[in-house]
């Protein structure tokens, strides 16, 4: 199952997110990497250093779009301005598929650049899946949605996360970047097995997982991505691509940023399980 | 509750200043105890109470914007020292909260905010209104759109032709009351330096010549073009004729309109300024600042003609 159309078809390897300390190294050095997945919203913009930084990028390596604030599931109607920027975006990279999180983070026009959960209800799974569509037929490429790390429920909550996410995507008919490290994170806060999570997902519809490192506090665990993959979410990581396939997988590490290697090799430690898949599917 | 109604109420704690030992504040939106509103909305669970939960978003909300704020405003964080720097970020984003989806628009009101709410800046309001502004003009110059710039001997053809010349976008001008230019590279210099090293001793030093700095700054009137060149940012000091033309310039006058307004309070001598415009012209022309004239503003013009 390497390529999908929610991934475009696609078989993109292992990927790392491409971050300004690594900037001077690849141009320089232009290490072998699979690909690279850019936060869009740092190229959203009319000049300057960063598209010229793009440009020379997207000349020697495959870029694939992340967003972090179309806000999916806030109630309110998409921003034209920024699906506008993101539509020119998109044809500067010609990204084969685009992800951003199933969550919401703005209200009324008032923005709080966080990734704030959803109330697991069909109410918001329709709204979420509606904006999903719209958005998808503006931009004109497939959508992944991302499952978010939360340190908090609703009340209101009808159903668990997993089976939200379902329904969203099946109403929807997107894609699904599932992010087993925030699968981890969620599960130890809010106390699930993350493995039925992982198993409830419809793999067919698995564009990309991302994996990464978490900060552990006393009493949660908090999404910082300044660490390695802890071995539980490799396991989790195991799982997936067991279900999906051989997936575009990418390591996120966006803070306290290690060199270009240190990230790139923790990236590729993603082989060893892919390579299994690779065998199964092969006998 | 609707998903609107929801999403607005969480909102509203969410987006609610912190208190000054950085916890959530333990009355609600609109009055009432926070620890019942949080439980109204949110569920707890064995190691969190419904607040403690909610105050993890309320605690990032703030962390990752006055991070982001004290990013871009390095040099009014200097001039009103850290404290104050927060305690103001806080107010302004309290009553301006973002309407971006990106950060990088934080600031964009930042300079009519404090217009509008002086107290904040006191007895520093000048210098650091043009550190606002400077630091504003930063980054619109750094990612600003660019059009494809004149070359120098494009710019005879429109001079002839008396031709609405365009300067870039990207590029900024300021007229300033304080040298703050200087003021913001050496901020800047300091906290790069400072970054690299772990030393409390060089980093008090740090601090220490940056309040030097910011005492013994004069008032002197600079007039500043805030462009990049290989998508770096500089800060170009330019003369009042010079900041005067451009000015005509992207206010849409003809170059002959221009050059008349900017000598029109001149001290330069009348034989003097043919040179220095044309010296001041093809140093733009080399840094790229000019682009073509609109196509509708031609056409406007032949239309003018032609009445």
């Amino acid at each position: 199952m390497a390529g999908n159309r929610f991934n475009g078809y696609t078989d993109y390897g292992i990927g790392i997110g491409l971050r300004s300390p690594h900037y001077q190294h690849i141009l320089s050095r232009k290490p072998v990497v699979d690909w690279f997945e850019i936060i869009s919203e740092n190229f959203m913009i009319d000049g300057g250093r960063p598209l010229h930084i793009l440009d020379q990028i997207l000349e020697q390596y495959k870029v694939v779009q992340h967003g972090v604030s179309m806000y999916f599931g806030s109630a309110e109607k998409p921003n034209r301005e920024h699906l506008r920027r993101l539509k020119d975006l998109v044809k500067r990279t010609k990204t084969p598929w685009l992800s951003d999180h199933l969550c919401w983070g703005s209200v009324d026009g008032r923005y709080t650049h966080d990734l704030l959960p959803m109330p697991y209800t069909f109410e918001a799974a329709r709204i979420t899946a509606q904006k999903v569509r719209e958005v998808r037929d503006f931009l004109e490429v497939p959508i992944a949605v991302e499952n978010v790390s939360s340190y908090a429920e609703y009340h209101v909550s009808e159903m668990t996360e997993w089976e939200f996410l379902n329904e969203v995507v099946e109403r929807a008919d997107c894609g699904i970047l599932l992010d087993v490290n925030n699968i981890y994170v969620s599960s130890r806060n809010h106390g699930f097995d993350p493995f039925t999570y992982v198993n409830s997902v419809p793999a067919e519809r698995v564009a990309q997982i991302h994996i990464a490192g978490h900060s552990k506090f006393e009493k949660y665990i908090l999404d910082t991505h300044d660490h390695p993959v802890i071995d539980p979410v490799w396991k989790l990581y195991e799982r997936a691509v067991q279900r999906a396939g051989h997936t575009a997988t990418l390591l996120e590490w966006d803070d306290s940023i290690p060199s270009f290697q240190e990230v790139h090799r923790e990236a590729l430690k993603a082989n060893r399980f892919l390579a299994d898949t690779a065998l199964r599917i092969a006998v | 509750m609707n998903l609107a109604n929801l999403q607005r109420a969480v909102a509203r704690a969410v987006m609610q200043p912190l208190t000054p030992s950085e916890h959530m504040r333990r009355n609600a939106p609109g009055g009432g105890r926070m620890s019942a509103y949080a439980a109204r909305f949110i569920k707890p669970n064995d190691r969190l109470t419904s607040l403690e939960r909610l105050e993890i978003y309320n605690r990032q909300y703030w962390f990752r914007l006055l991070t982001s704020m004290a990013e871009d405003f390095p040099g009014l964080r200097a001039i009103l020292g850290g404290s104050r720097f927060e305690s103001m970020c806080k107010a302004y984003l309290t009553e301006r909260p973002s309407r971006s989806f990106t950060l990088r628009n934080l600031g964009s009101h930042l300079e009519s905010w404090l217009r509008q709410n002086r107290e904040w800046i006191r007895n520093k309001r000048v210098l650091a209104l043009d550190m606002v502004r400077l630091e504003w003009a930063d980054i619109e110059a750094f990612d600003g759109r660019a059009e494809p710039a004149l070359r120098t001997e494009d710019l005879g053809e429109i001079a002839r032709a008396n031709l609405n010349l365009r300067i870039q976008p990207y590029v900024q001008l300021l007229k300033l009351h304080y040298p703050v230019d200087d003021l913001l590279l050496e901020v800047k210099e300091g906290g790069d330096e400072g970054a690299d090293r772990a030393s409390n001793a060089f980093q008090e030093r740090r601090k220490r010549s940056k309040v030097r700095a910011i005492a013994e700054l004069r008032r002197a009137q600079i007039f500043l073009a805030v462009h990049r060149l290989d998508f770096s940012v500089y800060f170009r000091r330019i003369e009042p004729e010079e900041f005067a033309l451009l000015n005509a310039l992207r206010n849409g006058k003809s170059v002959e309109c221009a050059i008349e307004l900017a000598f029109r309070k001149s001290a330069i001598p009348a034989a003097d300024r043919a040179a220095s415009v044309q010296h001041s012209f093809q140093t733009w022309a080399a840094l790229g600042w000019f682009c073509r004239p609109e196509k509708n503003m031609r056409g406007e013009k032949s239309r003018e003609k032609r009445a």
